[in-house]
């Protein structure tokens, strides 16, 4: 096995998280850890708050109580801008796209933070805004090539198919070069062949550069395929946490969906 | 002090006037989430319409009859013609598409009836009240009157008829409301046909106020304010936001006016709704609300 | 030789990213302003140069501005006209106050100046979105206006708060005929717009559209919102500052602060609805569009009735004209003439197999 797979210490953990929308409690004191290279999911019925749980990793919501810990460092409150900052990347459950932007550009913007040129020097398209432009074109084109997207990279994302649109977004989550990658149902909506190329790019990403996964996912065969860690939300609340076995077997779990089932 | 007090009372009989306006903007947005920039055009083409049908020599209240009767139709039309193709793009680009409208009309009302000002009297008499030592405009507090009524006729309409209740429940949630059968356009058309109504109205008063002429198109301008500050969908909120405008406006006019040469009240209620927002972006009485990805 | 992409291998990402990887479009531009520069300085008269394309150019510019702004950063403005004024006034008041500044100088200070006035209207975009900032963007229209009308030393205490532009000297060299004045315009205006062209190509381009299309998705990889959005509101704010500067110097030479009222603003807007929001060459078309219509409703109105038409009349049809057309547009085409253009150009790149 690939030495950037074994699996490290943890690297993020969450710590008696506490969200609420008004009246609504998206997450109730939720903890967990995520070691480092290593490919965790989280599942749960509609509505859990396995959304609200990425949203509180990576700064777009503010947990009201709680705090994250990073790499050693504790962190009260998360900013979405600097999420990125720390290398923690990002895709979204409802695709969020820049849908006037051909697919190129989509994956570009990915690299912004790499980006050093000032904006004179890119009004007078002189000196490091040319070369950086060239360079970071050749890293998207790799991207590209990899999410196999050659044919529509020039074409507006908005005009894609649904499932094109999620490998974009993964390709711009990746051209940041992030240490964490966060997947919010990134098979979703997805039939057999798309899902089986997504598990891939996945699994291809995590071996290749050791990237660390946060997945949500509703398919349970894909879940325990590729996860080497399985978090379950319920109400807001964890109700397991451990390897796919142990979740398969646990019957708070099998519960819980029976619950959602009935 | 019995001064201040005098310009406070102009001050909230304006306001009730801007809160008239303004609620016909937030009639039309609750029901189509659109932010209607024409308002202003309609107030002008429905004074000027029912000033030229007396000047023709028609009796008031078949004028009134008629002007009612021409902005409804005028409501269909714009649903048809404008809205219902746009269904389903962005809100600004809806916004966008009322200020060509607010031109279209401006031109359509002083194409057909001409450009220039006309004055109109309504009858209400315009004397000077005294109490105490203060001085109050009769016609202010007619005015402020009948636009009171009007509002409270309104947010009964809005909150206890079935069709309000319908317009609501299609602010909330468009499918929802298309889910439990209620025509979409219909409801379109109604609101819009009553924000003429509204527009009717202001333009009465305003027309006999100051002459019916291209200036009461700024009369929008005056409600825009109202709205950031009571929030596009709240009708308490366009009632007190009404209020606290046409009162501070006043004041300011008076007690800071003097100081930077007067003419404030063009902007002041721009940077006074801007403040506002800047530490409450909810405005007045609207929620927080956290997008949701 | 045909219009087309395929068949033309870029050899390197290089030439891919170049300002115009076609030829096609390269050579266009070239054309266009080889025709600007040589042609139509040989052919067209005073009235053509100092009536029609001269404030066309300009406005060109403003809508530019404005394009960055809302077309590209999708913040609605509804003062873009203030910020020209304030750019006029700048630029006089710096030639007024510091005789002999070099006139672009003057030109660029002014342009900073109604930058640094564009940030501070700007703020109120960090907390507030769509129309609330339109309606928020109108504070500054009339504040501004209201400001440089009511305090005297803007317009140097002229009674009537209108200022005259100075001359237009550079190096001792006058431009004081249209032909002058135009080929000036014309030269700041390429400039600017090849600027923009590089800048919204660039990241700063994109940040941008990404803030315009999607603001939660585009601070979670790392953009700065607000530094974003300040950026938008400063360097379009500096393109109105240097158009109203312009409008001052080389096209009105009288102006004061009713000149840059809420119409032009309108105007400006309406420039970039018709001629593409989001697109450089919109702005150029919407400008033209906008500039040339009412020539255009005036002409065939005297044909069509004679003298005997009222002046207010084609007046009130000018406003029905632009009002239905800018509904026509953000139903028909809401990227404007620019897009109606592209799908044109992709036609023939494709052509003769459509498929
Ligand atoms: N921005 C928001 N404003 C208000 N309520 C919210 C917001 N985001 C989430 N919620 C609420 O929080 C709860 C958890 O939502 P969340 O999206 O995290 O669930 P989920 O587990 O991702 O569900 P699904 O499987 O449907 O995606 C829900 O009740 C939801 O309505
Ligand atoms: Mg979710």
């Amino acid at each position: 096995m690939n030495p950037k797979r074994t699996i490290g210490d943890v690297i993020l953990e969450v710590e008696d998280i506490a969200l609420s929308f008004g009246g609504v409690r998206a997450l109730s004191h939720v903890s967990f850890g995520v070691r480092e290279h290593e490919i965790c999911s989280i599942i749960g019925p509609n509505g859990a708050g396995k959304s609200s749980m990425l949203n509180v990793i990576n700064g777009v919501y503010h947990p009201q109580h709680g705090h994250l810990v990073y790499r050693g460092k504790r962190i009260r409150r998360m900013h979405a801008h600097k999420s990125a900052r720390y290398g923690i990347a990002r895709t979204f459950q409802n695709i969020a796209l820049f849908k006037g932007m051909s697919a190129l550009d989509n994956i570009l913007t990915g690299r912004n933070l790499m980006i050093k040129s000032t904006f004179i020097e890119q009004a007078f398209y002189w000196g490091r805004a040319r070369s950086e432009e060239i360079a970071h074109r050749r890293r998207v084109e790799e991207i590209v090539d990899f999410l196999e997207i050659e044919s529509v990279r020039k074409v507006p994302v908005g005009r894609l198919p649904y499932g094109l649109q999620k490998r974009v977004e993964l390709g711009r989550a990746l051209a940041a070069e992030p240490q964490v990658l966060l997947l919010d149902e990134p098979m979703a909506g997805m039939n057999v062949e798309e899902k089986e190329d997504m598990c891939r790019f996945i699994l291809d990403v995590n071996d290749e550069f050791g990237t660390t996964m946060v997945l949500i996912e509703h398919d349970m065969g894909v879940v325990m395929d590729l996860s080497d860690h399985v978090v379950v939300l319920d109400y807001g609340r964890k109700i397991a946490d451990g390897t796919p076995e142990e979740i398969r077997d646990n019957q708070q779990v099998i519960d819980a969906y029976l619950g959602v089932a009935a | 002090m019995s001064f201040f007090f005098e310009v406070l009372i102009g001050g909230l009989l304006a306001g009730v006037m801007y809160s008239l306006v303004a609620l016909g903007f937030v009639l039309i947005f609750k029901a189509s989430g659109v932010l209607n920039f024409a308002q202003g055009s309609m107030v002008l083409f429905a004074a000027l319409t029912f000033v030229s049908l007396t000047e023709r020599g028609i009796n008031f209240w078949l004028a009134l009859l008629a002007t009612l009767a021409i902005m409804v139709v005028l409501a269909i039309l714009t649903e048809r013609i404008v809205l219902r193709p746009l269904v389903n793009q962005p809100a600004i680009t809806l916004f966008m598409a009322t200020i060509g409208l607010s031109f279209l009309l401006e031109g359509l009302a002083q194409g057909l009836w001409g450009s220039q000002p006309h004055g109109l009297n309504l009858g209400i008499p315009d004397d000077v009240l005294v109490i105490g030592d203060m001085f109050i405009s009769t016609f202010d507090l007619y005015a402020a009157g009948i636009a009171a009524v009007l509002v409270g006729a309104l947010a009964v309409f809005f909150n206890k008829t079935r069709v309000g209740r319908a317009l609501r429940a299609v602010a909330d949630d468009h499918q929802a409301a298309l889910a439990v059968g209620i025509p979409l356009k219909h409801i379109w058309a109604i609101v819009w046909a009553v924000a003429g109504f509204v527009a009717l109205v202001a333009g009465l008063l305003w027309g006999a106020r100051q002459g019916v002429q291209f200036a009461l198109t700024l009369v929008a301008l005056k409600a825009l304010p109202v709205l950031i500050l009571g929030g596009f969908t709240s009708v308490p909120g366009a009632i007190v936001g009404g209020l606290i405008i046409g009162a501070s406006e006043k004041l300011a006019e008076v007690y800071i006016g003097p100081y930077v040469g007067g003419g404030i009240e063009n902007w002041f209620p721009y940077m006074l709704a801007l403040m506002f927002l800047l530490i409450r972006p909810e405005g007045l009485f609207g929620e927080v609300h956290i997008d949701r990805v | 030789m045909i219009y087309r992409e395929c068949g033309q291998f870029k050899t390197s990402y290089g030439s891919d990213q170049a300002i115009f990887p076609i030829p096609q479009d390269r050579w266009g531009v070239m054309l266009a302003l080889l025709i600007a520069f040589m042609v139509i300085p040989a052919i067209a008269n005073e009235y053509w140069l100092g009536v029609i394309l001269t404030p066309f150019l300009i406005l060109a510019l403003a809508a530019l501005g404005l394009n960055i702004l809302t077309g590209y950063c999708g913040q609605l403005s509804l003062g873009s006209a203030a910020f020209m004024a304030v750019g006029a006034f700048a630029a006089y008041n710096f030639e007024l106050r510091l005789p002999g500044i070099p006139l672009l100088l003057d030109f660029v200070l002014a342009g900073l100046v109604a930058a640094g006035v564009g940030i501070i209207f700007g703020i109120p975009s960090l907390r507030i979105k769509g129309f609330y900032l339109a309606v928020a963007t109108l504070a500054a229209q009339f504040f501004i206006e209201w400001s440089l009308t009511k305090f005297g030393w803007f317009s140097n205490y002229s009674s009537s708060g209108v200022i005259t532009a100075q001359k237009m000297v550079i190096l001792g060299y006058d431009f004081d005929t249209p032909l002058r004045k135009y080929l000036l315009v014309l030269s700041i205006v390429s400039v600017l717009a090849l600027m923009a062209k590089n800048l919204v190509r660039s990241e700063t381009g994109r940040a941008w559209m990404a803030v315009r299309d999607m603001d939660v998705a585009a601070e979670v990889i790392g953009i700065r919102i607000m530094k974003t959005k300040l950026m938008a509101f400063a360097v379009s704010s500096f393109y109105c500052g240097v158009a109203g500067a312009l409008w001052a110097f080389a096209y009105l030479g009288t102006v004061d602060a009713q000149t840059f009222d809420l119409h032009r603003s309108f105007q400006i807007l309406f420039m970039i609805i018709v001629g593409g929001m989001g697109s450089i060459l919109g702005s150029f078309i919407g400008a033209a569009f906008i500039v040339l219509m009412p020539i255009f409703i005036n002409l065939s109105a005297h044909a069509l009735f004679g003298n005997a038409i009222r002046p207010d009349l084609l007046s009130n049809m000018e406003l029905i004209v632009f009002g239905g057309l800018i509904i026509f547009f953000l139903i028909v085409e809401p990227l404007g003439l620019a897009r109606l253009w592209q799908i044109a150009k992709e036609k023939l790149r494709l052509w003769p197999f459509p498929h």
